[in-house]
Parts: C-alpha cells; structure tokens; sequence
C-alpha cells in the first residue's frame, strides 16, 4: 500500500488568498454604489473596464513570464487592483487614461518586481501616480455631486469613457480643491458659498467615506486584516488636523471631521494602506505604518502641491516599510527573560 | 481562581475530539510479533542483553540504557526473541532502525516483579533509579527519558510542578481518557514526582474542553494539594512553553530548560507510568494510543502493547483501506505521515490518525505569499514566520536566525492560517536542519584550522630549539675552543670548572624533580579541565535532549569522546602518581655531589703538590706542559684545516697556536735563565 508523505499540519484552515481578495472586493461594494448615486456611473463605468483591462494585462504579463495563467489569475488580486483604482480614478475618465494606469499598475509596479508578493509598492496607487503627474488636467477633474450638477446617464457614461471627444462632463473643484484655494474666508463662509461642501465634508464625499467605513469595518471583522494600520492612521490624521485646527480661520487647513471624511481617507484607511504586500509585516510596524501615513497625508494636503494625498502618502511610507520592519521585530517568545537574566 | 495567562497568537482548528472520547479505553490484545525499536526516545538508542531464540517474560529487561540520556527497553509480553535488526520504524525520515522482535506466545507470563509499599520512606537517587529501570519517556510525544527530566539538583529550587493535560492536538483523546478513567493514578503519580522534586505546588494544566476529565481529576485530588488548573481551549497551550506561560505568566528563556524560571513539566500519562514503576513495580511495556479518522468505523482509545504495528491496531478499529491513503502517527497539527502500516507503536505515540480524502484534504499548491501577517498574529512564539519564511526561501540563514528561527516549535499554526497555503513549517525545517548542518561544517573546519594551526607551531618551535641547540653547540664549541687556548693561564679553572659543573648538576637534578612535580600537577590539571568539559557537554546534551534539538546526536558523540578522554587523563594521571611514589627515595643524589667534591679535592691536591716544588722545577714543568699544548694545538689546528672547519674556529685555533708559541718561547728564556742564576 502506498501512502502518501506529507509533512505536518495536515490541517488547513478556511482562508485563502483569493477568499481574501473576493472578502475586499465585496467590501467595496457600499462605497461604489454611494458613489454611482451621487456621481452616476462613472465610477463603474470606470471599473468595469478597469477590470477589463487588467486581467488581460495580467494574462499577457503571465503568458510573458511563462506561469500557468488559471492558477495565478484565480487569485484576484489583478481584479482588486483595477477595482481600486476604478475608484480612485475621476468619474467619466477616458479609457486611455484607465488604460494607461492598468497598464502601469500591473505591468511596471507588479510583474516587473516578480508578481504578487514580491512588489514594493502598492500597484493601484503607483497607477494613480502614473496619471496623476502625467495627465494633472484629466485627474483632477472630478464630476459634480447629484443635486449641484445634472448627472449624466449610463450611456453618456459609456461615451464619456470611450468617445471621450464627444462628452463635455459637468466637473467641479471638489471640496479638498476648494479648501486648498482658499486663502480669504472663513470656514463657515466657505462651507456657505460652495454647495458641494454639503454638510461636513462634501456631498458625496461624506457618504462614500462612510460607506467605505463600512466596508472597512466588515473586513476587520472578517479577519482579512488586523486594525492597527488604518486606526493609526485615522487617529494620526485626525489628531494633526486637530492640532492645526484654529477654530476655523481662513489659514485653518480644515477640521479633523472633514479630513477623516473627504477625499480618499476612509478608502485609504481600509482599502489601499492594508494591501499587506507593501506594508509592514508586524503589528507594531504596521501602527507605525498608518500613524505616518496619517501624518503625510495631512501635511501634503495642506503644505503640498496636491490637494488628496493618500497615494503619495502611501507610496512614501512602502520606501519606508522596510526600515519600520527592521525596527518593530517583535521581542519572540523567552527572549525578554533571558535579557532580564543578563541584567 | 487561580489566575491564568494568556500566550500570544494561536488557532482553533476544529477540535474532532468527540469520535475517539465516546468509549471507554480498549484492550488491544497481544499480535503474534512485536517489533521493539532499541530508540523509542530522545538520546543514545539502548542496548539488547536479550540473543536470538531467548525466551523471554513479560517485564523482562530486553535492552539496557547505554548512557545517562537513554531508557531500557522491556519485553511487552512473553515470547521469543525471533531476531534483532532493522526494521522499518515510524520517524519523520521514514527510515529504519534496529529492532528488538519478539514472537509472542499468548501467555503473557509476568517476570517477577513489585512494587514499592511505601516510595517515601526510600531514597531520592532510588525512586530515580526505579524509573529509570521502567524504561519511561515523555509519552507526550517528545520522549525525552522521564529520569533525567526530573533529576534535577535540590538547589535548581523548583517552585512549580506541572502536570500537562492539556491535549491541544484535534482528533487526540488519549489524555482525556486516561484524566476519565485513571485519575486517581495520576494523582498518584503527580505526588511522586512532587516527592522527587519538592516542588512548592502541584499543577495540573487542562484545556476546558475536557469537563469530564476535569471533573474526575478534581474528585481524585481532593485534599491532596494538587490543583486543577483549567483554562481556555487554544491550540497550541499543550506547549511545554506555552503552557508554563499560561499557569506561571513565566516565559522560558530562549534556549533554557523550564528548570531555568522554577518548573518542571510532565505529562500526565508519564505521571501514571512513573506511579506504575513504582507502586506496582511494572515498567513502561504498554501506552494509551488514539485511533481515529474516517479511515475507521471505530475509532476509540486502545491500551496496546508497545511494538504492537500499525497495521494490527487498525484493524482492531475496523480500518477501511479504501477510505484512507495517508496514516498520520500524532495529531493533524504536528503529526508525521508513516511510509507502512506496519511500523511499530513507541512510548510516544499517542495517535493514529487515519482520516479520509475529504477530511484532511491534500494541501493544494502554494500561492504568493501575499504577507498578510496572519501567520504573524498567530506564530504562539511571537515570530514572524513570513519573514522566516522568505528568509529560508532565499537560504539567508544568518537573518534566519536573527529572527529566531530557532525559537520555532514547530507547532503548525502559521501554516494553517497561512492563506496562501504555503508549507511553512516545512521550510524551518529544512532551514533548521541546514544550519546545524553548516555550523557543523564551520565547527569541523575550525578543528581542522586549530589543529592545522597547532601543528605549525609546533613545527616552529621544534625548529627554532633546533637552530637555537645548533647555535649554542657551536658557541659552546668556540667556548671551549677559547678556553683550550686561555687554560695554561689560569690555573685555578679545572678547580672552578669542577665546582661549576657540580653545581649544575645539581640545579639540574633539583629541577628534574621540579619538573617531576609540574608534570603531575598538569596531569591533575587536564583531569580536571576535562571533567569539567564533560559536564557542561552532558549538560549541553540534556538540554537539548529536552528541547527535541537536533543537535543531540552529535552531542552526543562530543559527549563520549570527552568522556574517553576523561578516562585517558585520569589514567595517566594514576600512572604517574605511581611512579612518582616508586622513585620517591632517589639513591642517585648523592653520587654526583661526591663526585665533584673529589675533584675538587684532586685540584686542590694537585694545586698543593705544586706548591713544594722548585722553581725551576715548576718552570721546566710549565715548558714542558707548554710545549705539550702546543703540539696539541698545532695538530688540532692542522686537523681542522684538513677538515676545513669554520673560519672563526680555525683563526681561533691559529691565534691559540701563535700564543702559545710566545708562551713557549718566553718560559724557555724563563727557564734558562733560572737555569743561568
Ligand atoms: S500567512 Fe501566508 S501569505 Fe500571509 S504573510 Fe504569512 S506566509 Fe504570507
Ligand atoms: S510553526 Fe513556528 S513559526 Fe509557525 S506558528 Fe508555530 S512557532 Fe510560529
């Protein structure tokens, strides 16, 4: 009788990496479609073809690198990258722009460093820095919310996307622009004048930031991933903000309220700074990890020269991880003792 | 309530505990052939005092220990020895090893045997020796030999004894049962080694999955002073660390024996073997084995005989062949595949698990890792195992170890969370396995490189005495030949030179005594060093003997050959003592001093002789010795430069020959002038 060898455990727990990667992309759900609500449906247009896009550089970069496409494609994470960066990207973005920050997401920051696993940096948010210093004009363009602008339908969003001569979007400064502007009025005035504010931190933005909590949250409770990166960063960004915040003057550089829920905070916190890939590896590394994620993202958007900061943001602190990595080993067990032992 | 810890990380992998906890243990029966590995524990493998044909009885000692860190072995039953060779045996390696084989008899006939009525009023060092004589080893599944583990000096001051019954494997009930059906012996048997150890408390540790048990222990400890710990079910708190950290709160340093923070730790079934040996006299020939999975219709707890095979165990199981295509010995967590049913049971197996396809499904190949740090969250030794992992992927085994490779149990849980299903553990393995490979190298090359070394020094120095012998011949040549020429000046030198060499030979006598005596303080020395080395070797030994390290055999081989030389250092050591003793009264001594006194006296007789003669005699006496030394010089001369001897040595001859021309020259006008007056 012949029996088989393996060696222990034989037994395996339920997680799998692409039960991993389906448990995000179904978190993103509830942001997506407060996002299509307020800004029609740009955002999936864009992440239809996002995903499109991407399992067909994927399959090419696999076919290229001669792996076996079924195995490696069955563990979504192509799929999340596209649907990530479907939703960082402006509604009614063009397909070439899409195209251009897939193909620098899976090409240039994934499989040029070995594939999933092995890329320093995150792949989404390499793409949105790709665009964002090549194409400033068309990223920074951002669709007016439902109620201040007319929202276009599903086939104006389709021919935003691929006829992109013939579609003149309504856009908008949204309100991180607007607050970045502002050099003369006080918050309350500036709240007052620019409907799009809404009532904390921008129509839309508010309710997608929350909704992308949610998500967050259910993922937490999932176990996809621990709480100690987005929480450090939240709580770093919100503690900057609140330091900084002068009760409202035209120099404030906005409440701790509005930066937690414009822009891409929530979504940063639980969508793109937990890609475990690119972050620290230990606990304690990681709540280093978001606290200065937290930290850059406040500065950049108020010291720097673009108004959302996550990417940047993100991309700085995968340089860094390494070294937190290097500071943050865990002490192992019975290493503490002997050290009091030499004492 | 006593206050319990918890330890960092671990899982809940479904318990599948309740299949083998529903009957009541089992006897398993006697097979026709028990195959009896000669190493069912941790150290040296014992050796067979049984031959080929013997009979032998049931209890009967059919191999000794060979050493301090080994276990007899006992005959389970009454039969014949039918061989002894190597089998195939369950070991991860899935290799054969030498085996003792008995064919049975079905008698079961007992050798004669008893107990200890009263094991207080006995010496410590002779309930050590009891069970050590039982044969017992960790039956938790290390098996590192029980004796040794609870050896431990008075002055260690062991403040906790602990007694594990946790039993955090799934599917592995073999504890249970025993805490069910036994626990007044363990009770017994925790009182023996607390008697051993005097320990300040007696803990019992049990997950609170196991309410029975507990409840059972808890009746048979009543008034005893043990204490049934229970605490929540968690995998892996039957960690001997784990464990210790969550009844102490007291981590075990690194690289430390639980001695080292005041505990010693047990298994319960070692406890009731250790009450066995010594109440009733029975040494270690049968254990409590789970069998269970899907691979069998009747999965339970057997008591069986120790060598009984796999394969006769599961068939008494009801064991369907067709359901199951991998036997795990131990639990799915850290359990080993066996390459054939028909391995024998050890001491330390407390499992067979036979489970289906769909059970323990075949791991599917492994992803990316995508270093999402839940192998991290659930490492119970707080490392980061995907680190490892990368670091022994990419054979850095110096960053390896910095991340404390070496403080990995082994324990399984980094890979089961692992959703990537990445075979961890399989990777520390082999990592760990290569690095005592090459520190094995490295120690070997640095012998070499030592001995290499010393043997070039040696060389040198032997060189170099020899060069500085050649010089100090040759200047004592010149030496001499200066002093032949300057001698006819001075009368007093063979007086002094007699007087001289006296001296030194007695110096030198004085020091050969000396060094006599150097030479057996060295002797004393090595034996001492030696001893020394000897016992931080055996204590290096046990201690990785408990840690299940890998190192041990060659420990052990570091072990024996410092124990040889032990052996060699204090013989000569001995031998020299008597010799010493033998030459104590040195008859010699005095010989040489009498000898330079009677030079002396002949000098000075001479010198005394000379005084009564004449001048003129004395002057013609002088020529003529003169003369005499001359020639002497002129044919040594003469035969130097035939010899074509150094040049000093020839000018100094030739300078001689010239003086002592003058000499001759002036004591003939000498002489002919006192001739003339
Ligand atoms: S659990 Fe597996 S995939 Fe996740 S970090 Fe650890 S090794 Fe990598
Ligand atoms: S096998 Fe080793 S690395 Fe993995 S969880 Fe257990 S102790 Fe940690």
């Amino acid at each position: 009788m012949a029996l088989m060898r393996i060696t222990s455990p034989h037994a395996h727990g339920p997680m799998s990496t692409a039960r991993v990667m389906q448990n995000v992309l179904l978190a993103t759900v509830p942001g997506v479609i407060v996002l299509t609500h307020f800004f029609g449906f740009g955002t999936l247009v864009n992440i239809i073809w996002a995903s499109i896009l991407a399992l067909a550089f994927e399959a090419l970069a696999l076919r290229l690198r001669k792996r076996p496409l079924g195995f490696y494609l069955g563990d979504y994470s192509a799929l999340v990258t596209a649907v990530l960066l479907g939703i960082a990207l402006p509604p009614y973005s063009p397909w070439w722009l899409i195209a251009v920050g897939i193909a620098s997401s899976i090409l240039l920051a994934k499989h040029l460093y070995g594939g999933l696993g092995y890329n320093p940096f995150n792949p989404a948010m390499v793409g949105y820095v790709v665009l964002l210093i090549s194409f400033p004009v068309q990223m920074s363009s951002w669709a007016a919310p439902r109620g201040v602008g007319e929202l276009p339908g599903l086939l104006d969003a389709l021919q935003a996307c691929f006829t992109p001569g013939n579609f003149d979007a309504v856009t908008m400064a949204t309100p991180l622009d607007l607050l970045k502007q502002n050099n003369s009025l006080l918050m309350d005035d500036l709240w007052q004048q620019n409907a799009q504010f809404g009532r904390w931190a921008g129509i839309g933005w508010e309710w997608a930031s929350l909704a992308f909590l949610a998500g967050g949250l259910w993922l937490l409770y999932q176990r996809v991933f621990t709480w100690h990166a987005p929480i450090a960063m939240l709580v770093a960004l919100a503690l900057t903000a609140a330091l900084f915040y002068d009760g409202g003057s035209s120099a404030s550089g906005g409440s701790p309220l509005f930066h937690l829920l414009s822009g891409a905070t929530m979504f940063g916190a639980f969508f793109i700074i937990t890609d475990p890939v690119s972050s620290a590896v230990s606990t304690r590394g990681r709540l280093v990890f978001g606290a200065l994620i937290g930290l850059l993202v406040y500065l950049i958007r108020v010291y720097g020269n673009y108004p959302d900061a996550v990417a940047f943001a993100v991309l700085i602190m995968n340089f860094a991880a390494p070294f937190i990595d290097q500071y943050t080993q865990p002490r192992s067990y019975g290493h503490a003792a002997r050290r009091e032992d030499n004492e | 309530m006593r206050q319990v810890y918890d330890f960092h990380g671990g899982i809940h992998p479904p318990e599948n505990k309740h299949q083998s906890i529903a009957a009541p243990i089992a006897d398993a029966g006697i097979p026709e052939e028990l195959v009896l590995p000669l190493a069912q524990h941790i150290g040296a493998p014992a050796i067979p005092v049984v031959e080929i044909g013997q009979k032998v009885l049931k209890g009967q000692l059919i191999a000794e220990p060979a050493g301090f860190v080994s276990v007899p072995l006992h005959a389970p039953t009454s039969g014949t020895v039918s061989a002894i060779e190597d089998r195939q045996i369950a070991h991860p390696s899935g290799h054969s090893a030498r085996c003792v084989v008995i064919a049975t008899d079905g008698k079961d006939e007992w050798i004669d045997h008893s107990g200890l009525a009263d094991y207080k009023s006995v010496d410590r060092s002779e309930l050590l020796t009891i069970i050590r004589n039982a044969g017992i080893a960790g039956m938790g599944g290390a098996g590192f030999p029980t004796a040794v583990k609870l050896s431990v000096k008075a002055e260690v001051g062991i403040e906790t004894l602990i007694l594990n019954g946790t039993e955090c494997e799934p599917y592995i009930t073999a504890d249970d049962i025993l805490m069910r059906e036994r626990a007044e012996q363990i009770i017994e048997g925790a009182q023996i080694i607390a008697h051993l150890v005097q320990p300040d408390e007696i803990l019992i540790g049990v997950e609170d999955n196991k309410p029975e048990g507990i409840a059972a222990l808890q009746t048979a400890a009543e008034g005893t002073g043990v204490e049934i710990v229970v605490f929540p079910t968690k995998y892996p708190s039957g960690g001997e660390k784990q464990l210790i950290e969550i009844l102490t709160g007291k981590q075990v340093p690194s690289g430390g024996l639980p001695s080292a923070v005041g505990v010693v730790c047990q298994n319960i079934g070692s406890a009731v073997a250790v009450r066995d040996a010594v109440i009733d006299g029975r040494p270690l020939i049968s254990r409590i084995t789970t069998v269970t999975g899907e691979g069998v219709n009747d999965p339970r707890n057997y008591e069986v005989l120790l060598g009984s095979s796999l394969a006769y165990l599961l068939e008494q199981a009801d064991y369907q062949t067709n359901k199951n295509k991998r036997l795990i010995m131990g639990g799915p967590m850290m359990g080993f595949t066996v390459p054939d049913a028909h391995v024998p049971i050890v001491k330390t197996t407390n499992c067979v698990l036979a489970p289906a396809e769909t059970e323990l499904p075949a791991p599917p190949p492994a992803q990316a890792c995508i270093r999402c740090g839940m192998c991290a969250e659930a490492c119970p030794a707080s490392l980061l195992p995907q680190q490892l992992f990368w670091f022994s992927q990419g054979k850095e085994f110096e960053k390896a170890e910095q991340h404390n490779l070496f403080d990995c149990i082994e324990c399984g849980a980094c890979s089961f969370v692992c959703p990537s299903n990445i075979p961890l553990v399989q990777y520390y393995r082999a990592a760990k396995a290569e690095v005592v490979q090459l520190r094995k190298d490295a120690e070997k090359s640095e012998h070499s490189r030592i001995r290499f070394e010393a043997r070039q020094t040696r060389l040198e120095r032997e060189d170099a005495e020899k060069e500085a012998k050649r010089a100090a011949r040759k200047k004592a040549a010149e030496e001499k030949a200066r002093l032949a020429a300057e001698q006819g000046s001075t009368e007093e030198d063979p007086i002094q030179a007699a007087i001289e060499r006296a001296k030194a030979k007695k110096a030198a006598q004085a020091e050969g005594s000396n060094s006599a005596e150097s030479a057996g303080e060295k002797l004393e020395k090595a034996v001492v060093t030696t001893r020394k080395r000897l016992d931080t070797a055996t204590a290096k030994l046990t201690a990785a003997k408990e840690d299940g390290s890998d190192l041990v055999d060659a420990l052990q081989t570091g072990v024996d050959k410092t124990r040889a030389k032990l052996e060699a250092a204090e013989k000569a050591l001995r031998e020299h003592q008597h010799a010493a003793t033998t030459k104590e009264q040195p008859t010699e001594e005095a010989k040489p001093i009498d000898a330079a006194q009677v030079a002396i006296k002949k000098a000075m007789a001479a010198r005394v002789a000379d005084a009564d003669k004449s001048p003129e005699e004395k002057a013609r006496e002088a020529l003529q010795k003169l003369e005499a030394r001359l020639q002497k010089s002129e044919a040594r001369l003469a035969q130097g430069k035939a010899a074509g001897e150094e040049e000093k040595i020839i000018t100094a001859l030739e300078s001689t020959v010239e003086r002592l021309r003058e000499k001759v020259a002036q004591a003939q006008s000498q002489a002919n002038e006192t001739e003339v007056s």
